[in-house]
């Protein structure tokens, strides 16, 4: 397979923190990458790097070839890469169609179009019967599905998921899992992190560990879940115990 | 399962892109229209003409400010810096040069827009109040710099010449309000025009998208401080045109009349009274304060312009308390519920 992200040396701080020091990690096309950590291991901090919100102090993001690091969100996205946010932020005075259609209008200038791709991305979503409601209205669960289907608009190659399966209810897990599923199937290229672990181990094809911001493991499921570090981070070392 | 999500989307991209407004809107839309085209002709004294002028006039006012902060999110309080650019480009060119107001009136849009981008692209980078604070001052400072401006009449300000022969080239009408009456109807529909068709555009939706979530409009490809500047250039133009309007009914301008920081306070308390980013509320606002001040004026001669102004801050009082949405809101959050269970 080849590479469509690599991401090498990242490093930032803040104060005196190290939200992230020294992440190296690559990501292959169609390839779903799970991100896990501890609370504060620097997750949603490498998402913000990777996408422009955050500038590194060091390191490199290339996609596709291209240097990005550094790079202002909206020229990222154009680039081809998409997100959601831990902390939701859809367009609350909009309705779920204009929602996704603002996502739709950065492939397309033309309003019927972009409406036709987001019906489209609300149908993947599954989430038609509330296309008229404002954002506002909507619940967590359904919030989540805007903003995968509002980032899935944009036309994406590489696709970031911040904590998709977390704050929902447990009966709409598998459907969200469906729903990464289907991505990938659509050829897209998948980051997310993850607070689930069992969500995590079945969707990953790889999974990148964060602790205290610096890479712990790196690689495929099983060999991170026995991976001595991760087993520390998540269960407390021995040696504290 | 998959068949059922088929025919819902096949059933949901049938559907008009923008829903058509419910019959009875329509029917008062051509009822407001004809009352508005038939009212100077039912009422025929001369205050009750002015008054309508006025409402025209501040409605684009409002529409103007309605752009750049109830499409973008961005609070100006520096308006009135537009509005004495227009009255002043149209102004000054047709005394100085005797060029037609009407291509003064695209001369100080094009000004306003020019400035309006000069002041947006440093001050709209920075978040929070600096763009507020930032336009309140300049507001301020083009009303000193007019005030000392000898070339521009300074404080006394522009006399434009009357001129009788060539009243639609000269845009000036004596003897009869009607002219300036259909003018700042059509001036004012213009407006609405302009958030009507923005609302519908792909600029428009962006910049909804900015006003109500920056970041999450930066993730989908939307340059946020550029979107913001767009929105500026046409809100200041827009504020342009009512200002030479205005210098063309008044026919006498000066820097303490149109670089008024009221005027900017009044497109502001508008736009929140009848309801941000809704294409209804600012004329509703205006349509609610500008008698308001006129007949108090009337009412407490030339004290009522206080007056005025402690009625409207008890006004945006109760709207910020009761009804945060504007007025506007009323109706269509009713309207909207009863549709809902139909």
């Amino acid at each position: 397979m080849t590479e469509l992200l690599k991401v090498v040396g990242l490093s930032k701080r803040f104060g005196g923190v190290k939200a992230n020091e020294d992440i190296s990690f690559d990501a292959r096309k169609g390839e779903i990458l799970g991100i896990i950590g501890p609370n504060g291991a620097g997750k949603s901090t490498l998402f913000d790097l990777l996408t422009g919100y955050q500038e590194p102090d060091s390191g490199t993001v290339v996609l596709n070839g291209h240097t990005i690091t550094g790079m202002r969100p909206d020229r990222i996205s154009r680039m081809g890469v998409g997100r959601t946010f831990q902390k939701l932020k859809p367009f609350p005075d909009l309705t779920l169609i204009e929602n996704v259609m603002v996502g739709a209008l950065a492939r397309t200038s033309n309003i019927r179009e972009a409406r036709d791709q987001a019906l489209e991305a609300i149908a993947f979503v599954d989430l038609l019967a509330k296309r008229h409601s404002f954002a506002r209205e909507l619940s967590t669960g359904q919030r989540k599905r805007l903003e995968l289907a509002r980032a899935l608009a944009t036309g994406p190659r590489l696709l970031l998921l911040d904590e998709v399966t977390g704050g929902v209810d447990q009966k709409t897990i598998p459907g969200l899992i469906d729903l990464v599923q289907a991505l990938r199937g659509r050829g897209i290229t998948i980051l997310t992190i993850e607070h689930n672990m069992q969500v995590v181990m079945e969707v990953s094809d790889r999974i990148l560990a964060l602790q205290f911001g610096k890479r712990i493991a790196f690689g495929l499921p099983d060999a991170v879940r026995s991976d001595p570090h991760v087993v520390d981070a998540y269960l407390g070392s021995a040696d504290a115990a | 399962m998959a068949d059922a999500r088929q025919t819902a989307l096949s059933e949901a991209l049938s559907e008009p892109v923008w829903p058509a407004s419910p019959p009875l809107f329509r029917i008062a839309g051509v009822a407001l229209a004809v009352a508005l085209l038939a009212y100077p002709l039912v009422f025929t004294g001369t205050f009750s003409h002015h008054l309508m002028i006025m409402i025209f006039l501040h409605a684009i006012m409002a529409q103007s400010w309605n752009v750049i902060a109830g499409m973008s999110g961005q609070i100006s309080l520096g308006h009135s810096l537009f509005f004495g650019l227009g009255a002043y480009a149209s102004a000054v060119l047709y005394v100085k040069l005797g060029v037609t107001p009407w291509v003064g009136l695209v001369a100080g849009m094009s000004i306003s827009a020019l400035v309006a981008a000069a002041i947006g692209i440093p001050t709209l980078r920075l978040r929070g109040h600096y763009f507020a604070i930032a336009t309140l001052l300049i507001g301020i400072s083009a009303q000193i710099i007019f005030q000392r401006w000898e070339w521009v009449g300074a404080a006394s300000g522009i006399w434009m010449p009357i001129e009788r022969n060539n009243p639609w080239l000269a845009f000036q009408f004596h003897g009869t309000k009607l002219p300036y009456y259909y003018l700042s109807l059509l001036f004012c529909t213009l407006s609405f025009a302009v958030v009507w068709f923005l609302q519908r555009t792909r600029l428009g939706m962006r910049l909804l998208a900015v006003r109500d979530e920056p970041e999450a409009a930066a993730s989908l490809g939307i340059d946020v401080a550029w979107h913001k500047v767009v929105a500026f250039m046409i809100s200041g133009a827009m504020m342009s045109a009512a200002g030479t309007f205005f210098a063309q009914y008044v026919l006498v301008i000066d820097p303490d009349r149109v670089f008024n920081l009221e005027l900017s306070v009044l497109a502001l308390l508008m736009v929140v009274l009848g309801g941000t980013g809704t294409l209804w509320g600012p004329a509703l606002g205006a349509a609610i304060l500008i008698p308001l001040s006129e007949f108090t004026r009337t009412w407490f001669g030339g004290t009522g312009g206080t007056v005025d102004l402690i009625i409207y801050g008890i006004l945006i009082l109760l709207i910020c308390i009761y009804q945060p949405r504007g007025l506007l809101s009323l109706v269509t959050e009713r309207l909207r519920r009863r549709v809902d269970t139909l």
